[in-house]
């Protein structure tokens, strides 16, 4: 390899790195619940996609091929990560939050996380199991 | 020789937040962060399966890190569903 593709892949890598520590540290630092789910969701992501462009490269220097195995995991992760954040949250708001507490949502629908909830008590309030 | 030193600072980053992850599992708040340490857990173990790939000079590993991510992502899924309608498949 060439002292300039060294660099590049090295670069990459010690990105990857510090990305990923810092997004494990804001895990165990960052205040609250919801404040917490920010870390590992952006930055641990960034610091696989880096570790993974470090691979692709370092793969084309020394053998000449390019592969799109590294290309296909990062982005099969930058497509899950959301989602995960997604249900992670909704769990969390379902557990944690006080339904008074939370922010009117501006509709007759209350919020995604609490929607079960409104229609077993409408379905109470009827006072039939609904079938 | 640069490359070297840096994946064994990048090894070194990732063993860290690996240790820190099974910190948060051991000792978390509530079941959603332990959901979120495991989801990292798992993030953090297929960046060192690539590392160890570009260490060892094969690619028989991203396969097996490709497998680990869907595995990863589906029962993260799976435990968020279960603790949002106590039920996975309804």
């Amino acid at each position: 390899m060439e002292i300039w593709q060294e660099i590049i892949v090295a670069a990459f890598l010690v990105i990857a790195g510090i990305f990923g520590i810092v997004g494990s540290y804001g895990l165990i630092k960052l205040p609250d619940p919801m404040t917490r789910l920010h870390a590992p969701t952006k930055a641990t992501t960034l610091g696989v996609g880096g570790a993974l462009i470090a691979s692709m490269l370092y793969f084309v220097f020394t053998t000449g091929f390019f592969s799109f195995h590294e290309l296909m995991i990062t982005l099969f992760l930058f497509i899950t990560a959301p989602i995960t954040a997604h249900f992670i949250a909704k769990a969390n708001l379902h557990t944690n939050v006080d339904r008074s507490q939370v922010s009117p949502t501006g509709s007759e629908r209350p919020w995604a996380g609490f929607e079960s909830d409104a229609a077993r008590e409408i379905a109470e309030s009827r006072g039939a199991p609904d079938k | 020789m640069i490359v070297t030193y840096a994946l064994f600072f990048a090894t070194g980053c990732y063993t860290l937040a690996l240790l820190m992850n099974l910190w948060r599992v051991v000792k978390a708040p509530g079941v959603p962060d332990r959901i979120l340490a495991l989801d990292t857990m798992v993030i953090n173990f297929i960046a060192i399966l690539v590392l160890y790939g570009i260490i060892e000079g094969t690619s028989v590993y991203f396969e097996a890190s490709i497998l680990i991510a869907m595995v990863g992502f589906i029962s993260t899924v799976a435990y968020a569903r279960f603790m949002l309608r106590s039920n996975i498949i309804e």
